[in-house]
């Protein structure tokens, strides 16, 4: 896999002129390091899901259905009366160029089919062949063309090279986005059991299990606890945290990646202490274990099986809101799906924050708070104690994620948080953040090792940005709100902007939190030392008031 | 780039057909009455039957894509028209698209630095003018043409003439707007051959609208300019054809037929083509929805249940597990002293 993977000078050479050939013309190159592994039989069949078989990418075979044409047109007639957005999606494009350069994966490839145009085009281009008349009766004049196991390998091809992060749409005069046809575009290739590995054994798991890791109930929790006794040695205060707790006040949802791997337990440390700190009546589940969700990948329908789980748990435990963790797409799905999928919940009741008493009027319906939210709150309000000098070894950036960038506006609050928990924070170029930030180009289930050029290409256009902050302002830590961003951006940073690290907002804001009772602090919440606080040294001027 | 040949082949044949009915055969009537009416007809059915298919269609999710600030804790300020919460900003939201053109306006370009390290991002507007400029050129012209279905003349028409007739050079006066009209066509059409990406994606039905819409401005600005017709005979056929009681005016001149059927073609052809982004665009639901699912049930007409993995299932997989680890459970295990089986739990 990454052996394969070439040196960054060569890989950033990137060539945007366009083929000789037209599009149509040119079928799918299927380069490895782009595309990853297909989907086992076994994952295919534990969700149910059609044409369940194990296959090659590779194989020229893909053990279609003999009546595959027609499973796929069905389909997309299907979804063209049932979703607008596809239709009008379908028709109204005028090919003005305006997303054509805005897609990271294609100014990190030149790949002119990773224009979102194009991409578009692969799908349109057998819709008019189908449900135009013009292009029944002129074909590739018009651009149209017959569904051919061609197109849609192409299909597979370009589908998987989309992250879903919306950035196209935001410039199309006409607010196509990408994102909703490529996730149509999936849901038809999983009617022909055309997903990848990457997403379809993390969604059994996630069905089956409770976290796209399998974890099992006892190896969740033992695995928050190991992170309360890494709490309890850098702070000196044991944190018991409750699982499937009756009664609690809050249901605490967020991705698995929190509570598994680095740097993304970091986060959830913090997410522990801040509530410790703050007496919350909260719960984990082990049950609704995993606020990601990649059904969002898959189709939508496995999107709300996926996510009904957590409404559902809210219910059994009797709780009165749902507090989420740092997660793109997962707030993607409870911003905009969550409620209309599973809700409304009227079982629960609008979230009030214990702490503060403010109201979250704009989540009365869904009664789903991002953890962001609630913390600007508090420090809004003088709730927490801080002292950021314990940052002060960081020079932070802050990585917008694509969807609650573009699928929520989720923008100031966490940047409230930073901004009082470091003193050396620095944005990246405004065309890079807030709503016009790029991907970090692993999203949409993408991030998995076999496509590692694929993602190395994809982040460019991010890790370039985190490069500029670098260089002009000795940037060493990248923050981000999202799991998946987590797990992607240290590789990435590896490779383009090396000496970078990955942090989330919670973790630090945890090492800026003076908690009550607490020892003196030498290590950081990753447990190495904190600059200037060694035994040698003694603490500079620091606030330690409480 | 053979997109755009079929493209100008058609368009010649369009101006042909006229010339040779109406020089050749003197079908004016055909010409003069029956395809416009046809064509107004195919128009406003067409239009119709599109914006009825359009708004049948449910829009299963809420997904506006956000361009700024939620509206969340209310000491952050909201975006409120890149980020609506409300019916009233979702309507400043679409004026700002439609009539200011918002989104294309946000355009950047990226530039590969030499050297293959880095890549740096710069305004790019000029999409955004040469599209604003056509548009209301368009509007401009279009609305100046009400003076031949309209008697008398209504007094918007003739400021708007006025205005545009500001250079005050020439008899007849020029119109700026035609002009401009024709210089954003060649600009559209310019940017679809110079930029390499755009030729790549151009189709034909990319290439036709835009030498449709050349060849109509064209031939009415030789009428206007250089050849010459008889605007009061004109005047007379179109309020004849207004008023349902078609006369067909001798001694037209031709250029007037091929204007007219060019027309005819271009409304005939609107719904059916990628003209209609321009009623698409109210449909459009990441633009035409407000951001607040959070706070207002939004219904799924198609909505079914699924059968997702239930907590007791879920429980009874991994009961032993649960109790072992201290989980507590729905169905705790039975006291062992109990003889009883669990079957009634």
């Amino acid at each position: 896999m990454a052996s394969d993977l070439p040196e960054p000078r060569e890989l950033s050479r990137i060539d945007l002129s366009m083929p000789r050939t037209g599009w149509m013309d040119t079928p799918a190159p299927f380069k490895e390091g782009i595309y990853c592994h297909a989907a086992h039989a076994k994952d295919i069949e534990a969700l149910g899901m059609p044409n369940p078989r194990d296959w090659r990418v590779t194989d020229d075979d893909w053990k279609l259905p003999p009546n595959w044409r027609e499973i796929i047109l069905n389909g997309l007639r299907e979804r063209l009366e049932k979703f607008r957005s596809l239709q009008i999606f379908m028709d109204t494009c005028v090919r003005c160029g305006a997303c054509s350069d805005k897609c990271h994966f294609f100014i990190g490839s030149g790949d002119p089919k990773n224009m979102p145009v194009l991409r578009a085009e692969l799908l349109r281009s057998v819709y008019r062949r189908n449900f135009t008349r013009a292009g029944k009766i002129m074909g590739k004049m018009v651009g149209a063309r017959d569904l051919t196991q061609t197109v849609l390998k192409e299909w597979w091809y370009y589908f998987f090279q989309c992250t879903e992060c919306r950035r196209c749409s935001l410039f199309c005069p006409y607010g196509i986005d990408t994102a909703e046809i490529t996730i149509i575009a999936r849901e038809l290739l999983n009617l022909l059991g055309l997903n990848i590995d990457w997403i379809e054994s993390p969604v059994a798991k996630c069905h089956h299990v409770g976290n796209h890791i399998g974890m099992e109930p006892q190896a969740m929790k033992e695995s928050i606890e190991f992170l309360c006794d890494d709490i309890a040695d850098i702070t000196g205060i044991k944190i018991e945290p409750s699982f499937n707790r009756k009664g609690a006040e809050i249901l605490f949802v967020t991705s698995s990646g929190d509570y598994y791997a680095e740097p993304g337990i970091f986060t959830c440390m913090g997410y522990l202490m801040l509530f410790h700190q703050l007496g919350l009546d909260y719960t984990w589940s082990t049950y609704a274990a995993e606020g990601g969700n990649f059904g969002l990948f898959t189709s939508h329908e496995i999107t709300k099986l996926l996510n009904a789980k957590i409404y559902a748990e809210a219910e059994r435990l009797g709780v009165k809101y749902i507090l989420g963790g740092e997660c793109g797409h997962m707030w993607r799905v409870l911003n905009q799906y969550m409620d209309t999928m599973n809700g409304p919940p009227d079982f629960l009741e609008t979230p009030v924050s214990p702490v503060t008493g403010t109201r979250f009027d704009h989540a009365a319906s869904t009664r789903a708070v991002h953890i962001c939210e609630f913390t600007a709150d508090l420090l809004m309000q003088n709730k927490l104690t801080l002292d950021p000098t314990r940052n002060d070894h960081l020079h932070v950036t802050f990585h917008d994620s694509c969807n609650v960038a573009r699928g929520m506006g989720l923008l100031d609050e966490p940047r409230y948080i930073i901004k009082k928990a470091c003193n050396y924070f620095y944005e990246m170029p405004e065309e890079t953040i807030r709503e016009r930030t790029f991907c970090c180009g692993s999203g949409a289930g993408l991030h998995a090792g076999e496509d590692m050029e694929l993602r190395m290409r994809g982040g460019f256009a991010r890790a370039n940005a985190v490069r500029h902050v670098r260089d002009r302002h000795q940037v060493n830590m990248l923050a981000c709100i999202c799991a998946i961003d987590r797990v992607a951006f240290p590789t990435l940073m590896d490779y383009w902007v090396p000496e970078v690290g990955v942090t989330g907002v919670h973790e630090l804001l945890a090492n800026a939190m003076i908690m009550d009772g607490e020892k003196e602090r030498t290590l950081d919440i990753r447990g190495e030392n904190l600059p200037g606080r060694d035994r040698d040294e003694g603490p500079s001027e620091k606030g330690e008031g409480r | 780039m053979a997109g755009m040949v079929y493209a100008l082949v058609a368009v010649l044949i369009l101006i042909l057909v006229p010339l040779a009915g109406v020089q050749g055969f003197g079908l004016t009537y055909l010409f003069g009455v029956i395809i416009p009416y046809a064509a107004m007809a195919v128009f406003f059915f067409g239009v119709l039957q599109r914006i009825i298919k359009w708004s049948r269609l449910p829009n299963p999710f809420r997904i506006p894509t956000t361009g700024g600030q939620q509206k969340g804790l209310n000491w952050i300020r909201q975006a409120r028209l890149d980020n609506p919460f409300t019916t009233g900003q979702v309507v400043g939201r679409m004026f700002s698209e439609v009539f200011l053109f918002r989104s294309l306006f946000r355009n950047l370009a990226p530039r590969m630095e030499t050297g293959g390290t880095g890549v740096t991002y710069a305004s790019a507007k000029w999409l955004w003018l040469f599209a604003i400029l056509f548009h209301y050129a368009m509007l401009t012209t279009v609305f100046r043409h009400l003076r031949f279905f309209i008697n008398p003349v209504p007094w918007p028409v003739t400021v708007v003439e006025r205005i545009d007739g500001w250079l005050e050079v020439g008899i007849p006066q020029v119109m700026v707007s035609g002009l401009l009209l024709l210089l954003a066509l060649g600009l559209l059409l310019a940017r679809r051959l110079v930029i390499p990406r755009l030729r790549y994606i151009s189709l034909m039905n990319d290439f036709f609208p835009l030498f449709l819409l050349m060849a109509i401005a064209t031939t009415g600005a030789l009428m206007r300019y250089i050849v010459g017709i008889d605007a009061i005979s004109v005047k007379q056929l179109m309020m004849s054809l207004v008023s349902f009681k078609p006369v067909v005016i001798q001694g037209i001149g031709p250029l007037f037929f091929v204007h007219i059927f060019l027309v005819s073609f271009l409304l005939a052809y609107f719904p059916f083509s990628k003209l209609m982004h321009a009623l698409g665009i109210f449909f459009s639901p990441t633009r035409d929805l407000a951001n607040n699912n959070r706070a207002v049930h939004h219904e799924n007409p198609w909505n079914y249940p699924v059968k997702f993995h239930l907590y007791d299932a879920y429980e009874k997989e991994f009961h032993d597990k649960m109790v072992e680890a201290g989980i507590p459970l729905d169905h705790p295990p039975e006291p062992p002293t109990e003889k009883e089986t669990n079957s009634g739990q």
